[in-house]
């Protein structure tokens, strides 16, 4: 019988896929499709301290092999998510959850997981770090490793659960950033968020997105977030949460020999809402036909001799 | 929502850039005309929505105006190919609020879902107004659909070909009905809300990612609160659209 149980940060899933934050809402609305039951844990909707629309419309637009959003980070805020959403996410699963937080300052990143902090549900938070620092001329806190590092350490004062810290590809040097979370208290690592880009409409000639720029994801980043979890992985001795383009159970082998402990699927499940129910299906039979018996014995082993 | 497979059982063009294709398979997911479907299709990563234009028995009606790739791709569609479809998408138009006397107006590749509403209104007994706008002669099509649903129905072209020269708020204006039904471009729209006489729904177009409430790609706000265009939509009623500033 195919083990497919990994613990990540001192939490057992019963299988390592888990749907990324911002393409599995708060759990419910899939619920009613499957029973979410099935899946190892799931990162909800980005949470903000406050309520935020998000950017104008439109805010989608398809490449080859991907597709490009610039949301936002649209949430109720932090206060209805207590009140509102997780209720409706508790009746429908069981399992720990991955907490997907936001913020647009140090204090307001700590004060949002602090709320959320009594929630016994929660298993983990994954603490988004692409976000602009307002404060800090608009840049992104995942950009530079101190920024990060000060967001990792304000939330670690306020949670004694484990803490991932959610990267940006958008750096020139992944590993300096990753070293910088571990240092300030991070437990573990995620990676990778979407990578900045473009489309341009030849008819109107100008920017599809409302927003001009958006957040690539989907297939056409996988080589990008195995390099980075490899890169990480090797670099850095932390447990890593692996994305970017992951659509079947050979992508999530993929990317736990790269280095990753658990794997998160994103754009997959806005194209097919059943992505997440079919890759943990299928799992124990593409471990067979790979000859694993075990998950957590190939993570990372990519690395090996 | 359901996710089914259909078969293409017919594919044709009703003018130079308007496709009719008609589906056959389980349709029980729809419950109301004004949904949409997503659908699937090879080489293209987002599945497309498609508002569906009528539905009979086991088959569909999709009228699609061919703009991109996804809709080009759509005019290559054979008879007898399958199709992954998202279906039963989106809230519809609700038809219990017509009154006796309903007005449906549709501009260009907005009329198709208003065919299937304006089936089900005359199911319901209700005499119907219909006002199809178009640029020119040749883009007209389903003009003879919807007189043979017993509806009245006036045309507008922009460049006087056929039917009455303008648009069709001109045709509006001078029309009394009980409560209207919308879909179309949205200068469009901003003309049906500067004459409309009486309450009515819009059926709102954006781009969507995944097209059933995850992504929220196509949220629009309203007086009540956020809503996703995909889910809570497409048709928003008068009272709770927020219009968005002209530039």
């Amino acid at each position: 019988m195919a083990d497919t149980s990994v613990t990540l940060c001192g939490v057992r899933l019963d299988n390592p896929v888990i749907p990324a934050s911002g393409t599995f809402g708060y759990g419910y609305e899939f619920a009613e499709l499957y029973d979410i039951e099935c899946l190892g844990s799931l990162s909800f909707k980005g949470t903000t301290r406050e309520a935020r629309f998000g950017n104008p419309t439109p805010r989608i637009a398809e490449c080859e092999a991907g597709m490009l959003n610039s949301v936002g980070l649209q949430n109720p805020g932090v206060e209805k998510v207590l009140s509102e959403e997780l209720p409706r996410l508790k009746a429908c699963f069981s399992k720990p959850i991955m907490a997907n937080v936001s913020g647009f300052s140090v204090e307001e990143y700590a004060e949002t997981c602090r709320r959320l902090d009594g929630e016994e549900q929660i298993g983990w938070f994954e603490v988004n770090v692409s976000c602009p620092n307002v404060h800090g001329g608009g840049m992104s806190f995942g950009t530079s490793p101190k920024a990060a590092a000060e967001v990792t350490a304000a939330v670690r004062r306020v949670t004694k659960k484990p803490i991932l810290i959610k990267l940006s590809p958008n750096v020139t040097d992944i590993v300096s950033v990753a070293k910088a979370c571990k240092a300030a208290g991070a437990d573990g690592i995620s990676l990778i968020n979407t990578l900045l880009g473009m489309r341009i409409d030849l008819k109107t000639k100008r920017p599809v997105l409302a927003n001009k720029t958006g957040g690539l994801s989907g297939p056409a980043v996988k080589p990008v977030a195995l390099r980075m979890v490899y890169q990480v992985y090797e670099a850095v001795s932390v447990p890593i949460v692996g994305m970017g383009g992951v659509s079947s159970a050979e992508d999530v082998i993929e990317m736990m020999l790269a280095g990753a402990t658990a794997v998160e699927v994103g754009a997959a499940n806005l194209v097919d809402p059943f992505a997440s129910k079919k890759i943990v299906e299928s799992l124990p039979e593409t471990m067979e036909s790979y000859g694993i018996s075990s998950l957590k014995e190939i993570i990372g082993a990519a690395h090996r001799g | 929502m359901k996710q089914t497979e259909m078969t293409v059982v017919g594919n044709r063009p009703l003018t130079e850039t308007v496709w009719e294709m008609v589906l056959e398979g389980d349709t029980s997911p729809l419950s109301s005309p004004g949904q949409f479907v997503n659908i699937r299709l090879d080489g293209l990563y987002l599945r497309r929505p498609i508002s569906v234009c009528d539905r009979e028995g086991d088959r569909l009606t999709l009228v699609y105006k061919t703009v991109g790739k996804g809709t080009k791709k759509m005019t290559t569609l054979g008879i007898g190919e399958r199709l992954d479809l998202l279906s039963g998408l989106g809230n519809g138009y609700d038809t219990a609020l017509s009154g006796e006397n309903p007005l449906l107006v549709g501009g260009g590749v907005g009329i198709p879902p208003l065919y299937g509403l304006c089936k089900e209104l005359r199911r319901e007994g209700k005499a119907v107004q219909v006002i199809l706008g178009f640029n020119t002669e040749r883009e007209i099509f389903y003009e003879e659909n919807f007189r043979a649903l017993g509806a009245e129905v006036y045309l507008a072209t922009a460049d006087g070909s056929r039917g009455e020269k303008g648009f069709v708020t001109d045709v509006m204006k001078r029309l009394s009905y009980t409560y209207f039904y919308t879909c179309g471009p949205m200068p469009m729209f901003f003309a049906v809300e500067k004459v409309a006489k009486t309450s009515g729904q819009f059926s709102f177009e954006e781009r969507m990612g995944c097209g059933f409430g995850a992504c929220m790609g196509c949220s629009c706000k309203t007086l009540y609160g956020n809503k996703r265009i995909c889910r809570d939509g497409p048709v928003l009623k008068r009272e709770e659209i927020v219009w968005p500033t002209r530039q």
